[in-house]
């Protein structure tokens, strides 16, 4: 196994590990802002994917499966990045970005950001421990589960303090994906002149849907477009 | 011209440097920027100065020796320019220019403006070549290659070894230049029997001088003198996945 070792270890193993994560992080950003626009539905719909989601026998793989890929992203992260700082030990005077991409210069600090975030929407939504007016899901006496997701989302948002925070953390995400989705063709070997233009296309639109999405939630609820029942 | 130079002064690789002002009057715009500096140098020889060690060879953009950081910019502002091939005619009376050696701790500073590049030549020695007899010329169309690789394998052959990509990189990567190696090889009909093997070995060397990694910022391939595309450090990511499948290690 030393071979697999030497390539884990190694700047592009690690950037592979980094990649796939994202890939995986990317594919549950997609499916989590799809499950949520259903809140434009109403609470009774809303409510109950909420509780089909909860009931789900796959809930637990699946969070244990996000967390590990949490835990692959942000360590291949770090190992690169103290690389990275003993790679150019004494920095330049003057310095020119050469290249037009902003996104690519805000991946560490927008990590960092979507970290943060990341801690506090599940004590928020989740755990429910950051939140004044949270509700579990309870059993309906029935086999089944009666939960409160439309509640506790409004309620949760109609505060704009936090809302605001919900929206800075999604641009921070869109711009981690404008980058990060091309970014991760190319580290899996899929760069390719003939697609390149196609591949940072998509993934500028992927990262703009997401953030237009998610925001357009928080928007909503603090609009009063989407409110208590 | 009249100009402003602040230029890194460093006596010995072990001796802490500093930025020096000069200044220059009268430089012809026809110069080339090394000339311009040889002119400081005849000054500074004059005064009984120390002149400014700056490497340099062919000065006609081939040999990839005269690599320095102006203004902020590896060989300059202007795209696909060597320093030697960079005039004075790029720059305006007045102007500040900042020089400064390429930067990057697998690059140590020598002297002044000169470091040493050699972990560039480790990382070749590690696969970066052919190692059974290829014989002379064959004939034209003796073995023949898809036109496509050619060029790509000749668009990365290009690569003068001159350390812009490493010095532009924000991480202080190797990776256009060992993926400029690795593609030109690796494509090529010579190159296929070693092609898994040279590309773990250089990537493991690459490593090993403590290079960065890749983030696909892209700096390099714009301060490439050569122009090298950014696409040959995907190439060199998907043999190295292959190699991984194929079970090769350094
Ligand atoms: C929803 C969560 C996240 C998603 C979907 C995501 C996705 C991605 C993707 C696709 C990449 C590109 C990989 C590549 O270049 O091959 C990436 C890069 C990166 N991510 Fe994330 N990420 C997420 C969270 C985080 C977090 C929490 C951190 C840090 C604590 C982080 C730090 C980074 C860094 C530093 C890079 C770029 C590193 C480099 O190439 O130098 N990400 N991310
Ligand atoms: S001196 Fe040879 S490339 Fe500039």
């Amino acid at each position: 196994m030393t071979w697999l070792k030497q390539f884990l270890s190694s700047s592009i193993g690690l950037k592979i590990v980094m990649a796939l994560s994202g890939l995986g992080l990317f594919g549950f950003v997609i499916a989590h802002m799809l499950g949520n626009l259903q809140v434009f539905l109403g609470a009774e719909k809303f409510n109950a994917y909420a509780a089909m989601m909860q009931g789900n026998p796959l809930l637990w793989p699946a969070r244990i499966g996000l967390l590990g890929m949490i835990f692959a992203h942000m360590g291949s992260a770090a190992a690169l990045v103290l690389r990275s700082n003993k790679a150019r030990p004494t920095g330049y005077k003057s310095h020119q970005w050469l290249s037009g991409s902003y996104a690519v210069r805000t991946m560490r600090f927008g990590g960092l950001v979507l970290l943060a975030f990341i801690v506090y929407h599940l004590l928020h939504m989740t755990v429910g421990t950051a939140h004044g007016e949270f509700r579990h899901c309870m059993s309906d006496g029935a086999g089944g589960l009666t939960c409160f997701a439309y509640q506790n989302l409004v309620s949760g948002l109609m505060n704009p303090a936090v809302a605001s925070a919900y929206i800075v953390a999604q641009v921070a995400l869109g711009l981690h994906l404008a980058h990060g989705v091309w970014s991760l063709c190319r580290t899996l070997g899929l760069g390719n002149p003939r697609y390149d233009l196609l591949a940072r296309r998509a993934a500028l639109s992927f990262g703009g849907l997401i953030t237009a999405g998610n925001c357009a939630i928080a928007i909503a609820i603090v609009a009063g477009l989407v409110k208590l029942p | 011209m009249d100009l402003t130079l602040n230029i890194w002064r460093q006596t010995s690789k072990d001796s802490a440097g500093n930025f020096e002002t000069y200044q220059l009057k009268d430089i012809n715009e026809h110069m080339s920027f090394l000339e311009m500096l040889d002119v400081l140098n005849e000054q500074l020889e004059g005064q009984g100065k120390e002149p400014v060690a700056f490497e340099h060879d062919c000065r006609e953009g081939i040999c990839g020796s005269c690599g320095l950081m102006i203004n902020g910019a590896p060989h300059g502002h202007l795209p696909r320019t060597t320093t030697c091939q960079l005039h004075m005619r790029e720059f305006k009376h007045g102007d500040n220019i900042t020089i400064e050696p390429f930067r990057a701790g697998a690059f140590p500073v020598l002297k002044d403006l000169v470091v040493d590049r050699s972990a560039l030549d480790r990382i070749v020695q590690a696969g970066g070549f052919i190692s059974v007899r290829t014989g002379s010329a064959p004939d034209a169309n003796a073995v023949p290659v898809p036109k496509d690789e050619a060029d790509r394998a000749f668009d990365a052959a290009t690569c003068i070894g001159c350390g812009a990509c490493v010095a532009s990189c924000p991480n202080a990567a190797a990776m256009l230049f060992t993926g400029a190696k690795v593609t030109h090889l690796g494509l090529l009909p010579q190159g296929q029997p070693e092609r898994y093997d040279r590309v773990t070995k250089m990537v493991h060397q690459m490593d090993k001088e403590e290079f960065g990694h890749c983030s696909n910022f892209g700096e390099c391939t714009v301060a490439c003198p050569k122009g090298i595309p950014l696409d040959v450090i995907s190439q060199m990511n998907r043999d190295l996945l292959v190699a991984q499948l194929k079970g090769r290690s350094a």
